[in-house]
């Protein structure tokens, strides 16, 4: 297929149709409205249905209800709408069911702004609602990334019977690019053996609930699933085998970093980035490839440098590990290196 | 062209944001790397509309352009805001149907002048202002040949099912090659 020209916003919705979704319930909210405009005509022309909710948790609670019957179902949010979402998160966790949630980040806490932020890593990454729970966090760095993990999200959600977040934000939601959709794929909503199918007279009825503790081995079964689902680590390295300093980056802060690693060698710093991919699991693999490495720093668009924990985690005590942050501003080059020279020079003392 | 980054900018209704999606159209058409980000918000009816638009061989990392290769400008606010920001040597386009002629400039940036919402007033296609500064721009510039801008142009509104305007469009695009 030929490439066309998408705002991330809606390349995500096209490629969420490519992958077979056809239930969608959604609140509007900047920067993720248009999210909710494209399926608002084009859920329509593939015969699949589009609901603007009343809120955004009937937005979820209908997601849910969509998902127990086996569709491939989509909401999507931003700032305090995504917290809204989080009760109902936890229930489809609880029920076993798959569904994808996107979260456009913007910026700040309570109601924040409608810039570009990525605020919401803790909220992603620990379970964003009550319960003892994680969910798969996919984090695109471009609109063909918007369009290419739709369907991988999908994937993952039903391969484990859990939602899967995609932590997108506005500069990635609001911004054109070239993007090639995915081919168009049918999901047969019947095909799995355990959703909701209706019941004839004398057949065997079916139940999706949301308290499984009637499992024979409950517990056995839920650490068993998150074992699985950490081995889902995807990641990308760019020039981390011989970095003295190393870069974490996701999102759109990783395309800035990327530029960052070219401009600091040509100038013989050695640089590295990791890119998170997946945010929960963290690929702590990636890591392993860091051997020469004196120090992380994280570069995030937010000020308390959340995913440091996850670095802390990932290459222990040994390192100095640190955080540059951006408010408002996408972060830049000269910064970054700033930083990194910074922490090389307390490093070498 | 290795890398270009061009602000577009002027009032709501002038055609920035197409000029934009024109340019970042005839990029990828050649295959390149192209990204467009609009100014987005709570703007006023007739106030200031902007995007940044970049185009390269290579990657493109931020979508914000702290020092832009060319500022394509339609009326005095935009010069205003984005001026300062042009990289030395950079090119700044001015609609001087609307800006004031006596306005002084940065000496260290090239500036070139067309009247643009008269030529397209004169070509009675009173929207293509826009297009005549983008003949300027293909003009002063090794963004794009002039002749690959326009077909760029045609195929791009035909694309689009507006394909009646393009004679009356191209007929903006060269005089704003020719600059008058």
């Amino acid at each position: 297929m030929a490439k066309v020209l998408l705002k991330g916003n809606e390349a995500l919705a096209e490629a969420a149709l490519a992958a077979g979704c056809r239930f969608y319930s959604g609140y509007p909210i900047t920067p993720q409205t248009e999210i909710l405009e494209y399926l608002s005509w084009r859920m329509d022309e593939v015969g699949g249905e589009f609901i603007q909710a009343e809120s955004e948790l009937a937005g979820i609670n209908m997601v849910l209800g969509a998902a127990a019957a086996g569709a491939r179902a989509l909401t999507t949010s931003s700032g305090p709408g995504f917290s809204l979402k989080q009760e109902g998160i936890s229930y489809l966790v609880a029920a076993d069911l798959p569904a994808v949630i996107v979260d456009v980040m913007r910026i700040g806490t309570g109601l924040g702004d409608i810039a570009q932020g990525q605020g919401d890593y803790w909220q992603l990454t620990r379970g964003g609602g009550h319960g003892d729970y994680h969910t798969l966090v996919l984090a695109p760095a471009s609109v063909q990334e918007n369009a290419d993990m739709m369907a991988e999200a999908f994937d993952l959600a039903e391969k484990y019977r859990h939602p899967v977040l995609i932590a997108s934000d506005a500069a990635i939601g609001q911004m054109i690019e070239a993007v090639e959709i995915p081919a168009f794929v049918e999901h047969n909503i019947d095909k799995f053996d355990w959703s909701i199918k209706g019941c004839k007279k004398g057949c065997e009825q079916k139940k999706i609930q949301n308290v499984y503790y009637t499992h024979p081995d409950y517990e056995g079964y839920l650490a068993d699933k998150y074992r699985q689902m950490e081995e889902e680590q995807r990641y990308e390295n760019i020039q981390v085998e011989d970095a003295e300093l190393v870069l974490v980056a996701y999102g759109i802060s990783s395309r800035v970093c990327r530029e960052t690693v070219e401009i600091a060698r040509a100038e013989g710093l050695k640089l590295g980035l990791i890119r998170p991919i997946t945010l929960w699991p963290f690929p702590v693999k990636a890591f392993k490839e860091a051997k020469a490495a004196k120090a992380f720093l994280t570069v995030e668009m937010n000020i308390l440098g959340q995913m440091m924990d996850d670095v802390k985690l990932a290459v222990g005590s040994n390192y100095l590990v640190d955080h540059y942050g951006s408010i408002f501003e996408i972060p830049e080059t000269d910064g970054i290196i700033a930083k990194a020279k910074e922490m090389l020079k307390k490093e070498g003392k | 062209m290795a890398k270009k980054e061009i602000i577009c900018a002027g009032f709501g209704g002038q055609g920035v944001l197409t000029a934009g999606m024109l340019l970042i159209n005839a990029g990828m058409e050649q295959d390149k790397n192209v990204l467009f980000y609009p100014s987005y918000g709570s703007e006023m009816r007739g106030g200031t509309a902007n995007c940044t638009v970049k185009i390269s061989d290579g990657l493109i990392a931020s979508p914000i352009s702290k020092q832009p290769d060319i500022l394509f400008t339609m009326n005095t606010p935009a010069i205003d805001k984005f001026e300062e920001r042009l990289k030395p040597g950079g090119l700044l386009l001015v609609n001087s149907s609307i800006v004031p002629e006596d306005r002084t400039y940065r000496s260290d940036i090239t500036v070139v002048k067309v009247p643009a919402t008269d030529i397209a007033a004169e070509v009675a296609n009173p929207k293509g202002a826009n297009l005549v500064m983008l003949g300027a721009l293909a003009a002063n510039s090794d963004l794009f040949s002039i002749e690959y801008m326009e077909e760029a142009i045609v195929s791009f509104f035909e694309k689009k099912g507006k394909g009646k305007f393009n004679e009356k469009n191209v007929a903006c695009y060269r005089r704003g090659v020719q600059g008058k």
